[in-house]
């Protein structure tokens, strides 16, 4: 197996990684707009029908002008594939970050990433453990971007349900929503982990962010219809649709565990993925 | 949308005493865009513009070269124990998302609105904006208070004078909704 020259993976990866930033902060994934366009043709609630056209709105002027379509670009969430001849060095975590901090200079995005304790802004969305990257083997050498704003971030949660209460996830989904009301942005993208480990539970509800949204299995549907019974509505002014898709993603655990994590997003479920080039 | 998109200018007077919450109304005019560390300097040293009529929108910007580039609205609640002063000194409206608490629902009665703006909306928002000036500048690009002129941004009146408030009834129905939820609702027809 040749192995291809260190600079030029980096410089590759720094790229893509760059590339798939400024596409997610500018563009929404047809799946989300599909899921968007659809509640806005249905919602019955006129103020939310105001909303999704605002929405809407927003959505095409960001593509038009080329900037981001909120002004909370997010965290840098980055998910790597990495094939069998492209070795898992720190180079690859480095080259990630490089095109971080291009995309936060050139795109523009906003600085978002302090140091917990101190508030120290970096100013450029990176820092210790930061991006948060996470690798899997693959066939293809691709990097996608989820960037995740506080508002939704903020309102998720996670829990430690005992094997016998299965029939308390949906409850539990639906106080997650409840909860956060009006704060994360509704109409809201709901990923659920179920299972794994505590941590694990919560890497599952966010990577069920990546699924997509416009198709969803019966369980999900069900969570969907409990969520949207609470009538929050679009940025909370009340209607049909609180949330557009709820996925869920699941892994073994323990005999005497149910993790259950909610991981929200709102409806900019922004995210892109780009081959690296070689 | 249904209904007539009602068209407001600031400074605002007593025009907005007629505004019901759910109307659909398009603002023009000079704001200013205030946050938390906003609201605690205008307390302690004064508002630096005419605040009567004036219309304060809870907005952290991205600004680049003199421009708004992206400034959709930040969670108003944060303000709500805050943002009396400024309606006592003759702030007539307040922009922002989410809504505000009991307190500022009471401060605005007979007074001003508090006016939703789609959360996210920050690129549709900045098509509807010209920068006209900024202070307080030492607090950053997201505290500091921007002067913007505004062309008819698409707003809903999510509190009126009169002590409406849609996201206060939102959240009650949810309320009812959650207090007798059961696994049953999950599995209703949909």
């Amino acid at each position: 197996m040749q192995i291809p020259e260190p600079d030029l993976i980096f410089r590759a990866l720094s790229d893509a990684t760059f590339q798939a930033y400024r596409e997610a902060a500018i563009r929404l994934p047809l799946d989300v707009l599909k899921v968007i366009g659809n509640a806005a043709l249905a919602e019955t609630d006129p103020v939310a029908r105001g909303e999704f056209a605002n929405i809407l709105k927003n959505i095409r002027t960001a593509g038009e002008l080329g900037v981001p379509m909120c002004q909370d670009t997010g965290v840098p969430v980055i998910y790597l594939t990495v094939p069998p001849d492209i070795p898992l060095t720190p180079e690859l975590y480095d080259a990630v970050a490089e095109g971080v901090r291009r995309a936060t200079k050139e795109v523009p995005l906003r600085p978002n990433v302090v140091d917990p304790l101190t508030r120290h802004n970096t100013n450029d969305n990176t820092g210790a453990g930061m991006p948060a990257i996470h690798v899997k083997p693959g066939k293809k050498f691709t990097v996608t971007v989820l960037p995740k704003g506080a508002g939704a971030e903020n309102m998720s949660r996670i829990a430690m349900l005992l094997p016998s209460q299965k029939d308390q996830i949906g409850k539990f989904v639906v106080e997650t929503v409840y909860l956060a009301g009006s704060r994360p942005c509704p109409p809201i993208i709901i990923g659920v982990g179920i299972g794994g480990t505590f941590d694990g539970a919560a890497a599952l509800a966010k990577e069920a962010l990546l699924e997509p949204v416009d198709t969803m299995t019966e369980y999900e549907q069900q969570l969907l219809y409990a969520v949207n019974k609470l009538g929050i509505g679009a940025m909370g002014l009340g209607g049909d649709f609180t949330a557009l898709a709820v996925k869920v993603k699941t892994a073994g655990c323990h005999t005497a565990s149910l993790p259950v994590a909610v991981n929200i997003q709102c409806w900019a479920n922004r995210h892109a993925t780009v081959e690296v080039k070689r | 949308m249904t209904g007539n998109v009602i068209q407001l200018k600031t400074p605002l007077g007593d025009e907005v005493l007629s505004l019901h919450a759910g109307d659909h109304v398009e603002l023009s005019g000079m704001v200013y865009t205030a946050r938390d560390e906003a609201h605690l300097r205008m307390k302690e040293s004064g508002i630096p513009f005419d605040p009567k009529g004036a219309v304060i929108y809870h907005c952290g910007p991205v600004i680049r070269d003199n421009k708004v580039i992206a400034a959709g609205p930040t969670t108003s609640a944060r303000m709500n124990e805050i943002s009396g002063f400024l309606i006592e000194k003759g702030v007539r409206g307040i922009i922002g998302k989410g809504g505000m608490g009991a307190t500022v629902r009471e401060q605005l009665r007979n007074k001003g609105v508090y006016l939703a703006f789609t959360g996210g909306c920050a690129a549709l928002a900045s098509s509807h904006m010209t920068l006209k000036g900024v202070f307080y500048q030492d607090l950053g690009m997201a505290e500091a208070v921007w002067a913007i002129e505004l062309d008819r941004l698409p707003l809903v009146v999510g509190i009126d004078a009169h002590g409406n408030d849609i996201f206060d009834a939102a959240r009650k129905n949810a309320e009812d909704v959650f207090r007798i939820y059961s696994p049953e609702l999950c599995k209703a027809e949909h």
